[in-house]
């Protein structure tokens, strides 16, 4: 065989799987906050499933070294991925000593390298297909039904994340839906004032400048300064403002995490709109003028639409930076998956950091895609002839 | 008809048009020639009242344009500008339907109105409607443009140098199409370019302005007969005066009983094509035949030489 048939991303990869086979696939810890012990694939597995988890691993290793079709490359990593998910779940069975409920096993090194090594292909796979924005969602609703399948067959429940899970699973819904009043209430915020603000600033060169510079500033401010410097005005609201504190104002918790966040979005948003009305082409302002509509409906119908793909990317940048934010709202007591981020840290319980992270991770990445998709749909090729 | 009377714009002190007084009368080609900054945008514009004047007043078919509402106003009057400007957000066919919803006619009308044009321009209704403007040639879009101009019917059709990006080739034939649609329509059009070729070509009166003044507003042939000042006789071009002439009429206008030798040259295409022919051939005199191939005696050297001849 020749060597240029042998894929570059192909070697990277069939490197990547020799370190992360000989890397612990799974750590058994004998309660939750000790340190463990690595057990590599053959010693955390049933000895068939330990073989037919190599075999797949080393059969999807070939194609992606071999093969450069984009969906053999695609159903092979997919196959990985879901093995490694199923025998995570089998690992933890296997390795926990009956009647313990003390003991922890957790996915390890191997584990993630693997999982990580088989994503890049999957996504290599994808990108090779060029798929359309409708396409692309098909792909994630696919990987999501898969993921929720094995979360409800209880092929995980022995996995330490699914412990912490089990003991807190009201909490654990109470401060998603927390997180996600946060994230997008505070988007939705942003969007009501900053695209109106946008166009202000657009219109009124004036008005600019200073808009985005205080913007600008608010960006550079650390979060828990913010949160700080938060507590004594909304506070003082609380206090003074009747009906304020019945709404649930105060100098800590929700409220000021809630406006933290608001404000970060601030900039994105503004800029965005900014930049999208910008980006309309002269003549077709010109052209809409001409013809003889008014100011509204030039915005409405000819400047915002053609802005709309720009504005958008500024709404997919905040919701991302909100969702990955929010966590932080849990240092004042504002709830959100960072709850369990910061209760993990002060107990040294690794599991419990990743039961808030695993979910924040995921839900941005949902997020990124679902709006990517609605970037693309609203797009016009960019291949524009003038001549 | 549309009387400009007056008409002056200032911006920082200076006039960029300075008093304006002309009229255009109904079914005619007004062209406004000019070099840059010149001002022949500038008073474009102010027909339409996208720029408003400092002075001066401007009558549509007798009425005061400043009477309505700007935008009512721009609805009414065609408006079509270099690069086309159609939006590219939205299908050709909804491009052109623009101003009909805008004005609330209903969708068969408007439908109708549409595909009409898109035939009118040598377009496929079916084919093009549905097709978004980054989709068509340059010439394609211009025409586009045009029809998107033309969709509410209107009387009047303002034109800011509408075929400046277009290929010498496809411009003439953008230009042939424009005359064809002008007499399919009657429309009145004011056209603003700094292409003489063009201006000779379309204008039933060609409008020359200088820094803001119009020097001289009559027929193309006047104009190179009798320039009102030496701008005008440079934008004329001296050299290129007996050929300004000649392409100005068709052959059929010099037509003399007779007969001639060697292949016919027909009676719509210009003098100066048909000298040219002479000239190529070398021959003194050709036949010429009516476009059904009918013989219509012929045109010789001597007449056409004759009707380039400059004043005394």
């Amino acid at each position: 065989m020749v060597s240029s048939n042998i894929d570059k991303l192909g070697a990277l990869i069939v490197a990547m799987v020799a370190y992360a086979a000989s890397s612990p696939f799974a750590t058994l810890r004998s309660n939750r906050i000790v340190q463990g012990e690595g057990f590599g694939i053959p010693s955390a597995l049933p000895a068939w499933m330990a073989g037919l988890l190599l075999t797949v691993i080393a059969l999807a290793s070939l194609v992606a070294l071999l093969r450069r079709e984009a969906i053999p490359r695609l159903v092979s990593a997919a196959a990985v991925m879901v093995a490694l998910f199923a025998f995570i779940g089998e690992a933890a069975a296997f390795l926990t000593p009956a009647d313990n409920t003390y003991a922890r096993v957790a996915p390890a090194t191997g584990f993630w390298l693997l999982l990580f090594t088989f994503a890049l292909l999957a996504a290599d796979g994808i990108s090779r297909m060029r798929p359309g924005p409708v396409m692309r969602l098909l792909y994630l609703v696919t990987a999501m039904a898969i993921i929720a399948a094995i979360l409800l067959s209880g092929l995980w429940a022995d996995l330490s994340v699914m412990k912490e899970y089990a003991v807190r699973a009201d909490v654990f819904w109470s401060e998603a839906s927390r997180h996600l009043v946060l994230a997008l209430g505070s988007l939705a915020a942003a969007v009501a004032v900053g695209v109106p603000l946008g166009i202000v600033c657009e219109r009124v060169p004036a008005t600019r400048a200073a808009v985005l510079n205080t913007l600008n500033i608010v960006q550079t401010i650390p979060s828990i300064a913010l949160f700080g410097i938060l507590i004594a005005p909304l506070g003082w609201v609380a206090a003074h403002v009747p009906g304020a504190y019945a709404l649930g104002i105060r100098g800590i918790g929700a409220t000021p995490a809630f406006v933290a966040l608001f404000l970060y979005s601030l900039l994105p948003m503004v800029a965005n709109t900014v930049a999208g009305l910008a980006g309309v082409p002269r003549e077709s302002r010109e052209a809409a003028r001409g013809i003889g509509m008014t100011s509204a409906q030039r915005l409405l119908r000819v400047e915002f639409p053609l802005a709309l793909p720009v504005i958008l990317t500024g709404i997919r940048i905040v919701l991302v930076q909100n969702i990955g934010l929010a966590t932080i709202a849990a240092l004042i007591g504002g709830g959100g998956f960072g709850t369990f981020v910061f209760q993990g840290l002060g107990q040294t319980a690794t599991d419990l950091v990743l039961l808030g992270a695993l979910p924040t991770v995921g839900l941005a990445f949902v997020s990124a895609v679902v709006l990517d998709a609605l970037i693309d749909m609203n797009s016009i090729s960019p291949a524009r002839k003038d001549a | 008809m549309i009387e400009i009377d007056g008409i002056t714009k200032i911006y920082d002190g200076k006039s960029v048009v300075d008093d304006v007084t002309l009229t255009i009368e109904p079914h005619t080609v007004a062209v406004i020639v000019g070099t840059s900054g010149s001002g022949k945008t500038t008073l474009l514009r102010m027909v339409n009242r996208l720029v408003e004047p400092d002075a001066g007043m401007i009558r549509l078919d007798g009425e005061d344009n400043r009477t309505i509402p700007g935008y009512e106003l721009r609805r009414r009057i065609g408006y079509a500008i270099q690069g086309h400007g159609l939006f590219p957000h939205r299908t050709v066919a909804e491009n052109i339907a623009t101003v009909p919803r805008l004005i609330g006619w209903d969708k068969e009308k408007t439908a109708a109105k549409v595909r009409e044009l898109l035939t009118l321009f040598q377009l496929d209704a079916d084919l093009f409607g549905p097709r978004y403007p980054h989709e068509l040639s340059g010439g394609e879009q211009q025409r586009v443009g045009v029809a998107r101009a033309l969709a509410a019917e209107p009387n009047v059709l303002l034109m800011d140098e509408p075929f400046g990006a277009l290929d010498p080739i496809i411009r003439a034939k953008a230009q042939d199409d424009l005359l064809a649609i002008q007499k399919h329509f009657g429309t009145t059009i004011i056209l603003v370019t700094h292409d003489m070729n063009e201006a000779f070509h379309l204008a039933d009166k060609i409008a020359v302005m200088d820094a803001g003044r119009l020097l001289q507003f009559g027929p193309p042939d006047e104009l190179v007969r009798q320039p009102a000042t030496g701008f005008v006789e440079a934008m004329v071009g001296a050299s290129e005066r007996p050929f300004r002439l000649l392409s100005m009429r068709r052959v059929s206008d010099l037509a003399e009983p007779g007969s001639a030798d060697g292949s016919p040259i027909a009676a719509t295409v210009t003098q100066q094509d048909a000298l040219a022919e002479l000239m190529w051939t070398g021959r003194s005199a050709a036949p010429v035949v009516s476009s059904d191939g009918e013989a219509r005696g012929r045109v010789t050297l001597e007449a056409l030489l004759q009707r380039a001849r400059g004043p005394k």
